[in-house]
């Protein structure tokens, strides 16, 4: 167990070096540069020298190395377009707030989905179940942004239970938390849903009845532990896009979180704050994923053989 | 009394064509101490009968009457609760596969300990004292470090074996084996049989096994009960079923066994009955086994109307117009009686 820890930390490595090659060949092919802006032109002598200040002049293999080697003593370097202010303090001011907000919604869609999936499984094709999956579905299918405006128009402006935007408060959270959870929440639902119904006709079920178990034994111990296997995989990568923050519910409810940057960054080829936020990102799915890895471990023990 | 007795029991599923009659009005005891066999091909009712007389049926199946009396209570009355209370503990049930009939992500100790746990009212230790025990008179080696193992490091034969000390854990007076040895390999096979009657005598124990190979029966049964199409066609007991087959789908079981033994048999081909069994959603009111039966002819009465169980012999009940001990010559077909 612990040689297989070691040997997916190591892993780690080289992905995130290839997350960073991507995304640094992919900003420097969309072409622009972080200091033209289309209204005034910038005096070449003034262009080539904030070139020379950043160091974009050097050729690309110079440019990355040195980001690298930046990367590994952990320093993101400056914002290209947000005079003096570092990559790294806008990810130290902002980061916390989106990963609250996302840990918070993912959360609430564990605690929420989860529960309903189960409920739903166990009175298949009964009313529960349709009014529940309903619900999963429409909660899937409605963009988040129209939830969140929904929600808005609802419960601050007509209602008035809670502040329309912001991140201040506690009562000020509710909102943005339940629009970005919704998604995840009936995702968590249906898959919950459809692994538990395969699992109820499993052989090893039936034995259990035969058995003579009381159901609720045969549904916690033969059933769940089983049924939850899908949803803890979804959940890793999940947890990584939520905690990195939502630019669409950020911007509608004024969080001042990380995922607003990161799309404004990217427009306005803010090279290195671009690069902070995606290896920021990678890493987070790429730790999310070997939680869920060495969950999986404990919950089904055969993977735990394959591994040694 | 017998131990369970099964009277006219109809189990139908519901499909969208209509009702499938998986079982159609089969009646059957067990006695106490004593093994039922139930022979069929695939689809004939037989697993079915096992699983209504447990109150294990999917749900979209029914018992639609009659009615299944163990030790005098009729099973199919009883609640939910009720069941569970005798399942496991006085009736217990193995079933065909047991690769997957195991819990992959549970140990054995834990599935084994927890029907003691339930039914017995042991404590933990005392359980696994017992499962250890059990586990042992299966002859599983090393019984005691392989309590914590999981399912997957136990081959299939050793699986079986786990599910037959499972369900022998209570004492159950019954145990219903459901094709245990068909999905094992021919090596491992005889001694899941053997184990079983082992353990059937020294429990004292009544069994009902379920299979499609006459060779599993005609070792461990005492009576034989023969299902074609939800019915039963042939039944009596074992040496009586082998040496005076009546029906000619018991012949042609029969037939299709494989005799080592038998030098002109092992250089012939095995006899295959040729056609398949009737549709249970639309079946006809004629005898099922008229369209493949040699015997039958288009004027037979057979045809139109579906022979009655009788009992040719004191003890031996058969479900056909032209019974072996009633035809001149063979095969040539008999006159309509």
């Amino acid at each position: 167990m612990l040689k297989f820890v070691v040997r997916r930390v190591l892993w780690t490595i080289p992905i995130i070096l290839l997350v960073i090659f991507m995304t640094f060949w992919m900003m420097r092919e969309i072409k622009g540069s972080p200091f033209r802006k289309s209204e005034r032109a910038v005096p070449a002598a003034v262009l080539a020298n904030l070139n020379r200040k950043f160091g974009l002049d050097k050729p690309w293999y110079v440019q990355y190395g040195k980001y690298v080697k930046d990367v590994a003593t952990l320093d993101l370097g400056p914002s290209l377009v947000l005079r003096n202010q570092d990559v790294n303090d806008i990810v130290k001011e902002h980061f916390p707030v989106s990963a609250q907000l996302g840990g918070l919604a993912m959360l609430l869609a564990i605690l929420v989905g989860i529960p309903i999936g189960i409920i739903s499984a166990l009175r298949a094709n009964k009313l529960t179940d349709y009014i529940a999956m309903l619900f999963a579905n429409l909660g899937f299918a409605i963009p988040s942004f129209l939830v969140a405006t929904l929600l808005i128009y609802e419960f601050a402006a007509q209602l008035r239970w809670f502040p329309t935007n912001g991140w201040d408060t506690a009562s000020s959270k509710v909102l943005p938390v339940i629009a970005l959870s919704l998604g995840p929440m009936t995702y968590f639902a249906r898959i919950v849903r459809g692994q538990m119904l395969e699992t109820l006709q499993q052989d090893y079920v039936r034995t259990a009845k035969a058995k003579g178990l009381r159901w609720k034994r045969v549904v916690v111990v033969h059933v769940l532990r089983n049924s939850l296997i899908p949803a803890v995989t979804a959940a890793g990568p999940l947890l990584g896009f939520l905690v990195t923050g939502s630019f669409i519910i950020e911007n509608i409810f004024a969080i001042p979180g990380i995922g607003r940057y990161y799309v404004i960054s990217v427009s306005g080829r803010d090279y290195s704050t671009v690069m902070g936020i995606t290896v920021l990102l990678a890493i987070l799915v790429i730790v999310a994923n070997m939680i869920v890895d060495i969950l999986y471990g404990f919950l089904d023990p055969r993977t735990r053989d394959a591994r040694t | 009394m017998a131990l369970l007795e099964v009277d006219d029991l109809r189990t139908y599923f519901t499909s969208r064509r209509g009702d499938v009659k998986a079982v159609d009005g089969i009646s059957l005891a067990v006695e106490r101490g004593k093994t039922l066999g139930i022979v069929g091909e695939s689809g004939c009712g037989k697993s079915v009968t096992a699983l209504s007389i447990m109150g294990l049926l999917a749900p979209n199946a029914r018992v639609v009457s009659g009615s299944v009396r163990f030790e005098g209570r009729d099973l199919t009355e009883l609640s939910d609760r009720e069941l569970e209370d005798i399942r496991g503990r006085q009736i217990a049930m193995i079933f065909q596969d047991p690769m997957t009939s195991l819990n992959p992500t549970l140990t054995i100790g834990l599935q084994l300990t927890e029907t003691m746990r339930r039914h017995l009212d042991m404590s933990r230790d005392e359980a696994r004292k017992r499962a250890i025990e059990l586990l042992e008179e299966v002859h599983i080696p090393n019984a005691r470090a392989r309590l914590d193992d999981y399912p997957h490091r136990y081959s299939g034969g050793m699986r079986q074996r786990v599910m037959i000390a499972m369900a022998l854990s209570c004492s159950p007076k019954l145990l219903i084996a459901d094709e245990p040895t068909t999905a094992l390999d021919v090596t491992v096979q005889a001694g899941i049989l053997d184990l079983l009657e082992e353990l059937r005598d020294e429990h004292e124990m009544s069994m009902i096994i379920i299979t499609h190979d006459m060779g599993v029966v005609a070792e461990s049964a005492d009576d034989i009960a023969v299902m074609y199409a939800g019915q039963i066609v042939e039944q009596t007991n074992a040496e009586e079923l082998f040496d005076h087959p009546e029906h000619p789908y018991t012949e042609a079981l029969l037939g299709a066994l494989p005799q080592v033994e038998d030098e002109n048999v092992r250089q012939g081909r095995l006899t295959a009955i040729p056609g398949r069994p009737p549709d249970l959603v639309d079946l006809p009111d004629a005898c099922r086994f008229a369209p493949r039966c040699p015997y039958a002819s288009r004027n037979d009465s057979c045809t139109a109307k579906m022979p009655e169980l009788r009992e040719l012999r004191p003890g031996h009940l058969v479900r056909t117009a032209h019974p072996a001990s009633e035809r001149q010559g063979a095969p040539v077909p008999a006159a309509a009686p």
